[in-house]
């Protein structure tokens, strides 16, 4: 039976101070490597805008690369270590970027940022690109800002971002990981929210 | 008339500083002595404030953060506190404790952890032994009742065996008392943790009663609602009776409220920081409420 006395900050590990700090560490051992994912991102955009046929292969190993780099040196190095349920996460990074891999490697990542889709695709992934302004918009250091391609949050955004361009109903299957991460994360920030440090 | 100014931030300002020297120093005999409370299984006492860890101690490999949890761990034994409390399901905590002891020495703690797991409860103590570095738990814990009939099985073998010295279970904000109470009246436990605060008084009504009839030492989590307490109590002014048990923060006045039921053994509040870690402390200094004044205090905080 469930027990609907447990508030969402009940399930809270850690304190935002941790939380965000962590960003900050991740960003110093890795520097600077973020500017250089970040670039990669804004290329990647760039390349989908001016030659969508022949950017798809590239853009899906670019992400697949990114998924599994990011689910193991922040999710599962760093973020797991002060929030055991990372842990149980980690492993469907690796997956994404399995099938991200595969249908890049197979050349079946078939993109097309014309119409509606086009465009709420590449706003979303400007947002991502554009996430590292969230820290200062918030009052928090720089220096924990979230990169694409290094953060999991902005790198999640940025692929749905892809995948709403993407054509083909096979592309159903990449959206459940990033979304699912984008609700675990979005409810932890939300926790955070009520919680002093 | 009420004394204002009471927040812990004003009562306590300078208290920060000390968090530097706390650590370049070794451990300083403390010169007050705080309350001692007797274990009813043994009649051994411990100091009636302990220090929590959920979510204070869990700051992963961050070594700045990990030294700073080492102050809180120094000012906590150079006040004369000794029970430290923690969970599997906490994180990075176990490690940051054993971090803490290492680096100050190996100070006379009083361990306590929980098992919390659903596989193999030998293999997940053993586990959280090695992150303390202790040779041995003084007191294990089946954190909110998981899987208790087994882990009471284990703790009691190991009690037996020598490698355990007490046994207990845990609750907390008020959660399954009805089982609770019922593993309290069946088993031989040397200790229960639960919550309990002047606003949170539901184990007024059965469990505390039962805990003295019993003999069994009550540990006593939450004291501040994981903080949320104090601070909507910080911008109110702490009545000027507060003084004459010898409360000047709303952090003591809850915790005189707590240690002053006959029941408690030992309240364990969590902080990251070293001035909160002494004003919890100091609490346990001084006069406590008697019960007509527990209830003024209850009556009190009701109506803000």
């Amino acid at each position: 039976m469930l027990d609907w006395s447990y508030r969402l900050s009940d399930f809270l590990l850690f304190s935002p101070r941790v939380y965000w700090r962590m960003f900050e560490l991740h960003n110093q051992a890795l520097w600077p490597l973020p500017l250089a994912t970040l670039a990669l991102g804004i290329a990647a955009l760039a390349l989908v805008l001016l030659r969508p046929q022949q950017s798809e292969r590239w853009i899906a190993i670019l992400l697949a690369i990114l998924w599994a780099w990011v689910g193991w040196s922040f999710v599962w190095e760093r973020y797991a270590t002060i929030n055991w349920t990372a842990a149980y996460a980690a492993p469907f990074f690796a997956i994404e970027a399995a099938m991200l891999a595969i249908v890049g490697g197979l050349g079946r990542f078939a993109l097309d940022p014309r119409g509606a889709r086009g465009i709420g695709g590449v706003l979303l992934v400007t947002l991502a690109l554009g996430y590292p302004l969230l820290a200062l918009v918030f009052g928090r250091s720089w220096q924990g800002a979230e990169f694409f391609g290094t953060a999991p949050d902005p790198t999640a955004i940025a692929t749905l971002g892809f995948l709403i361009m993407a054509r083909g109903r096979s592309v159903l299957a990449f959206y459940p990981i990033p979304l699912l991460w984008c609700l675990m994360s979005g409810l932890t920030l939300w926790a955070m929210a009520d919680v002093a440090d | 008339m009420a004394i204002h100014g009471s927040t812990r931030r004003g009562v306590l300002a300078g208290g920060a500083a000390l968090a530097v020297s706390t650590l370049a120093s070794p451990l300083r005999a403390q010169t007050v002595q705080i309350a001692q409370r007797a274990i009813p299984s043994t009649g051994e006492t411990i100091p009636a404030i302990g220090l929590g860890s959920w979510i204070t101690f869990n700051v992963g490999d961050d070594l700045v953060l990990r030294d700073e949890c080492a102050a809180v761990m120094a000012a906590f034994f150079e006040s004369g506190g000794r029970m430290i409390d923690s969970s599997p399901m906490y994180g990075s905590s176990q490690p940051v404790i054993g971090y803490g002891l290492a680096k100050l020495g190996a100070p006379p703690v009083f361990a306590a952890d929980k098992v919390w797991t659903s596989g193999d409860g030998p293999e997940q103590i053993e586990q959280s032994r090695r992150y303390w570095g202790v040779p041995r738990f003084d007191l294990l814990q089946v954190h909110n009742l998981v899987t208790w009939q087994n882990h009471l099985k284990t703790l009691y073998a190991m009690k037996e065996a020598g490698r355990l010295r007490y046994v207990g279970i845990t609750t907390s904000e008020g959660r399954r008392h009805d089982l609770f109470e019922e593993i309290m009246r069946n088993e031989p436990l040397d200790f229960v943790q639960l919550t309990y605060n002047i606003v949170d008084r539901e184990a007024d009504e059965r469990l505390l009663p039962l805990a003295r009839d019993r003999g069994m030492a009550v540990i006593v989590n939450r004291p501040f609602q994981q903080g949320d307490l104090t601070r909507e109590l910080e911008g109110e002014p702490l009545p000027d009776w507060a003084a004459e048990i010898g409360a000047a923060s709303w952090a003591q006045f809850i915790l005189k409220f707590i240690l002053a039921h006959p029941a408690v053994t030992v309240a364990i509040p969590a902080t990251s920081r070293v001035d909160h870690v002494r004003e919890n402390l100091a609490a346990a200094t001084g006069p406590l409420p008697d019960e007509a004044m527990r209830q003024r205090m209850a009556e009190y905080v009701e109506q803000l």
